[in-house]
């Protein structure tokens, strides 16, 4: 049986609670990592090979180290809870379930860059997961696991649970900054990097919810043993979200190695009804989508990088061969036009324009020219916005009309006929 | 606990304080807009101009900052809405697992079309992009409160359990 390292508390009852996280072992990464120095709890991080789990799949400690060295300003720790690409739901499970290991997480994180103030940001729409993480936070403030002074190192550490009130871009992490400001959700553009100039103006480090769940375990366990259950590149398992036209939908813990074939047909149970695969989105909506022919490829952030799409946020959406992919498009195409923060010129105009043409496909009024107007709008328009939004969206535009153009096409030419 | 006057809002001493509190919690009091507006939401019902006026004054912003605010967050009405939300997920896992049925009946059973009020002010039905609890397809959120695995019969059941 593979290890376990997010979901080894899930089943015991009261998992969420202080106790029960103490009785498996909690709060010992936390004592330990105050007897090291900062810079070796980074150090550790780094040789872990932990990357990003949000997302982004960036090298953690390497984010870590980009906080100017000797500086004396405030610099804050931000928890990215603003889980919300389609497809996603593992945080959720980890803030209900196991919060103190976020909570310790932190603890640590702040430690490494000399952090007195955090704040966990979470999606506004998650309101038993905010329940239960400030229940989780009063409980640590009352045994002297946060605040003044935590478990006598002398060192002070204040959280904030901060509640977000419904936009997508603010899980991107600098408009999730902006929105912590009290503002709109707007992204900044980089640079400054948020680890110079992040929140009100200070050098911040944001982490996504299961990247810091990940770091207690390898502070105790270590960062060899960590890497090793990963990819040379790509170190642990990882939380994979699966939903959509399989057997047993839910989050499954794996190491990032996997196989997509294997998450699908041997921990998801296969295609019900007696349906074959006819496609799957590997890493939240905004990955490429596979064909039933692409599955056999790893889960890691590289594996699915050589194969033209991302590993994102591992939501893993599995779609049988019922499934319209014109159908699909448009509603993906909605997403992205309805949640464009509408900043940039590039997005804002063609998530909208996109949205219009794949819906009139769909409404059997799609005309001969519209699959190529696509394209060439989002190729053109990826990579010239401030965030990685609308890259994004391109992600599935291409990918679903490239690999499933006949199905485009036949829609066309019968609106052509009538 | 809606209650006070979206037309004349003002905060209870003991909501004043709390509007203090969260805004002693960031290095810029500002940061806390957002908790602000939630629970002069919860009070008021929903955030008229004049609540955005008020929180303004609040934080020394500008109306506009508060109505710009407002206007890019979906949780925040602008409008009366109804006792209970009714919220159904429309994106890619729902759609596939036949979120179309589910908003089809809704629309039926309470009479009116998404983004409407039922005449009794009872439900406020809207369709909401991904909630994040895929595993549970098709879903929907009321209030506060996640509804999963939906099935016409369900639907009726959680409506039923609405006053």
């Amino acid at each position: 049986m593979a290890e376990k390292v997010f979901t080894r508390n899930f089943h015991l009852k009261d998992s969420h609670t202080l106790g029960v996280y103490r009785e498996t072992g909690g709060y010992t990464a936390v004592a330990k990592a105050f007897r090291m120095e900062p810079a070796a709890i980074t150090e550790e991080v780094k040789k872990s090979n932990l990357r990003g789990l949000g997302g982004a799949g960036f090298p953690t400690g390497t984010k870590w180290s980009f906080i100017p060295k000797g500086s004396t300003a405030p610099k804050y720790l931000v928890v990215n809870a603003d889980e919300g690409e389609p497809g996603t739901f593992k945080d959720r499970y980890l803030l209900e379930r196991d919060p103190h290991a976020v909570i310790e997480g932190m603890l640590i994180a702040a430690r490494a860059i000399d952090s007195h103030l955090g704040f966990i940001y979470i999606r506004g729409e998650y309101v038993d997961p905010w329940r239960v993480v400030s229940g989780a936070v009063r409980e640590a403030y009352g045994a002297g696991l946060l605040g003044k002074n935590v478990l006598g190192s002398g060192f002070d550490f204040d959280v904030v649970v901060h509640r977000g009130a419904g936009a997508y871009i603010c899980g991107e992490e600098t408009g999730l900054l902006s929105s912590l400001e009290g503002k709109k959700g707007w992204p900044k553009i980089k640079p400054p990097f948020p680890a110079i100039k992040g929140a009100f103006g200070q050098p911040t480090i944001v982490n996504n919810v299961e990247t810091l769940a990940a770091v207690p375990p390898i502070i105790n366990r270590g960062a060899a043993w960590f890497a090793g259950l990963g990819t040379k590149t790509q170190g642990g398992t990882r939380l994979f979200s699966v939903s959509g036209h399989v057997v047993k939908p839910g989050v499954v813990e794996a190491p990032v190695s996997i196989t997509l074939r294997s998450l699908i047909y041997e921990e998801c149970g296969g295609i019900p009804n007696g349906r074959r695969l006819k496609g799957v989105v590997p890493g939240g909506s905004s990955a490429a989508i596979l064909t039933a022919d692409e599955i056999d490829v790893t889960m890691d952030v590289d594996g699915l990088r050589n194969a033209g799409t991302m590993a994102g946020s591992a939501g893993v959406i599995v779609m049988d061969d019922t499934v319209s992919m014109p159908e699909a498009l448009m509603v993906v195409a909605r997403f992205y036009a309805h949640e464009s923060c509408g900043q940039c010129t590039p997005c804002r105009e063609s998530t909208g324009w996109i949205y219009k043409m794949a819906h009139r496909i769909v409404e059997g009024k799609g005309r001969k020219e519209d699959l190529d107007t696509i394209l060439d709008v989002a190729k053109r328009g990826a990579g010239t916005t401030i965030c990685a939004f609308y890259d994004g969206a391109v992600g599935p535009y291409i990918s679903y009309i490239e690999k499933y153009r006949d199905e485009f096409e036949a829609l066309i030419r019968r609106a052509g006929d009538a | 606990m809606p209650g006070g006057d979206p037309r004349n809002p003002r905060f209870d001493p003991e909501q004043i304080a709390e509007v203090q509190r969260l805004q002693s919690l960031y290095p810029d009091r500002r940061g806390a807009l957002l908790p602000v507006l939630h629970l002069a939401q919860a009070t008021f019902g929903y955030v008229s101009l004049e609540v955005e006026e008020y929180v303004a004054g609040l934080f020394e912003l500008t109306p506009a900052h508060v109505h710009e605010v407002v206007t890019f967050y979906t949780l925040f009405f602008q409008a009366p809405k109804g006792r209970h939300v009714v919220s159904v997920c429309h994106n890619l896992s729902c759609h596939l697992m036949g979120a179309k049925t589910i908003i089809e009946h809704l629309k039926q059973r309470l009479g009116v079309e998404v983004g409407e009020t039922t005449g009794d002010g009872r439900v406020t039905l809207l369709t909401v992009e991904c909630l994040c609890a895929c595993e549970q397809a098709p879903m929907m959120q009321v209030d506060d409160r996640y509804e999963g695995l939906l099935t016409p019969e369900k639907v009726d059941r959680v409506l039923e359990g609405l006053s």
